[in-house]
């Protein structure tokens, strides 16, 4: 199938999608306040008093900072525990033990750590997608052909070419892997961070227009959510078109 | 006249200690090598093939026995005159076909327009000089092969160590790249240790064969082959050939 086409027939299950829910909405009669129509959601974003733009840019903050955050100290991290195996044999276990915590369970403890905000969840987010962007980047690190490491080190290639010419180009692929799945995490963490401590972003406003059975704008807070997830979603696809894809495919 | 050999292999040996128990490796291996020789090494898996050539690469310590390479006409330096090419092409997805070339060129710190020129000539010598740009997928199995002699070449090694180089390709593919190897070979005049389990392989490309048996690893002979060169397949087809096959599945017990 062409590259057009096959974006065409992914445009076109979208559309389908929101014209499936629309017509289920208003075909079975359900309440508005039950589940709202794509119209009705989307007309609550032109209620000023919301502050839309507030929510969003302090959600917006929190996603891409912790993202941002975990994939620097998680990168960090990988290549300390390639370059010092003692750290890894150490550590690896360790983080394995830490991941097992169910970071939404934290949050409380960072509410009283760090205070109400922009900080805490940013935090949250960041513990949540900081483990699969160690453990993908460590593998892909240590991916290496043995045979490729005796070639250059038959012309006595230190420690530092080989991990900048091959280890670290070739981890790249598998750091992208990780962002993916670090991306969708990121999202949840920031909003779950939201519900438990917080007076701004789109988690925190959810749960307010909850209490007021508001579902038209929760549902538009829902859509805006995963627009930046899918944001940050996308960055990481470009980001790993530029890197990777783009040398990967034949032209 | 006889010039001094360019590697001179004496009674080498090598064990590996695996959980507890000694194995050896390579034991009994003494082997003269002329500069410019293409010497096959033939012999089944595990009869310490790949070993001899970590040893000369200088990747592995021997256990017993010496080795040495170079003559005072030609002095050979450890970890910049040794080219290598393996079963795999184990080209950087990464990089482009020239840039492959040029890694050896770029860890051993050689001058940057020179060797760019260099891998060029040695693209355009193996064949591939429409594929500079191209990335190696894009690359049959064969021609990463070529790309991958080329890079052996690119820092201008005394000595090439191949390991199974076409041991993955396709029967025809490598007939047709036991004879670019040839021609690869009297044009840059290399000396090439080329090991191989292909009998007809080691025999066709040898100028001398040491045989290798397994199991304990040792070497059982070495020989030279006296054929008309330069080679072409048809000799395969002749007595001398056949005769020269038939003594190594002799020695390694297949006959």
């Amino acid at each position: 199938m062409g590259r057009y086409r096959s974006y065409l027939y992914a445009f076109l299950a979208h559309v389908a999608f929101v014209l499936l829910w629309h017509f289920a909405v208003v075909w079975s009669g359900v309440p508005k306040f039950i589940m709202p129509t794509p119209l009705d959601a989307l007309r609550e974003l032109f209620e000023p008093h919301y502050n839309w733009g507030t929510h969003i840019w302090v959600t917006t903050l929190e996603v891409f900072g912790g993202f941002t955050l975990a994939a620097v100290v998680g990168v960090a991290m990988a290549v300390l525990f390639v370059w010092l195996p003692g750290a890894n044999a150490a550590l690896m276990p360790l983080l394995v033990t830490l991941n097992m915590i169910p970071k939404v369970a934290m949050a409380p403890l960072f509410v009283i750590w760090l205070g109400f905000g922009i900080v805490p969840n940013m935090v949250i987010a960041f513990t949540i997608c900081f483990f699969p962007i160690v453990l993908t980047t460590y593998r892909g690190l240590m991916e290496v052909e043995p045979e490729l490491i005796n070639l250059v080190r038959s012309v006595r290639a230190n420690r530092w070419q080989i991990f900048t010419k091959i280890q670290l180009p070739g981890s790249l692929p598998y750091l992208f892997s990780g962002m993916k799945v670090a991306a969708v995490l990121a999202v949840a963490g920031a909003i779950v961070g939201e519900f438990i401590a917080s007076d701004r972003g789109l988690g925190n406003f959810l749960l307010i227009q909850q209490n007021m059975l508001n579902t038209g704008a929760m549902v538009m807070a829902l859509i805006l959510i995963t627009l930046i997830g899918t944001a940050l979603y996308g960055l990481v696809l470009l980001l790993e078109w530029v890197f990777v894809t783009r040398k990967e495919v034949a032209r | 006249m006889t010039a001094a050999p360019f590697i001179r292999i004496e009674n080498l040996r090598k064990v590996f200690r695996v959980s507890g128990r000694e194995l050896v490796a390579v034991q009994e291996v003494t082997l003269d090598i002329r500069e410019g020789e293409l010497v096959s090494i033939v012999g089944p898996s595990g009869c310490g093939k790949s070993t001899i050539l970590s040893i000369l690469a200088g990747l592995l310590p021997a256990d017993g026995g010496s080795f040495e390479i170079g003559t005072p006409e030609s002095p050979f330096t450890p970890g910049r005159d040794i080219g290598m090419v393996f079963q795999k092409a184990l080209l950087l997805k990464w990089r482009t076909i020239l840039d492959n070339v040029l890694l050896p060129a770029e860890i051993l710190g050689l001058p940057r327009r020179e060797s760019r020129e260099r891998a060029r000539d040695l693209l355009q010598m193996v064949g591939l000089d429409g594929f500079t740009d191209a990335y190696p997928q894009q690359l049959s199995g064969g021609m990463q092969q070529r790309a991958s002699i080329a890079r052996a070449l690119v820092h201008d090694p005394k000595l090439i160590l191949m390991d199974e180089p076409f041991g993955a390709l396709d029967a025809l593919t490598r007939e047709k790249m036991n004879l670019e190897l040839l021609r690869i070979w009297r044009e840059s005049r290399k000396t090439i240790l080329f090991v191989t389990h292909g009998i007809q392989e080691a025999v066709f490309l040898g100028s001398q064969v040491a045989v290798m048996t397994a199991g304990p690893a040792r070497m059982a002979d070495q020989f030279r082959i006296e054929l008309p060169e330069p080679r072409h397949l048809d000799v395969k087809t002749t007595e001398a050939f056949g005769a020269y096959a038939r003594r190594i599945y002799g020695l390694l017990g297949l006959d």
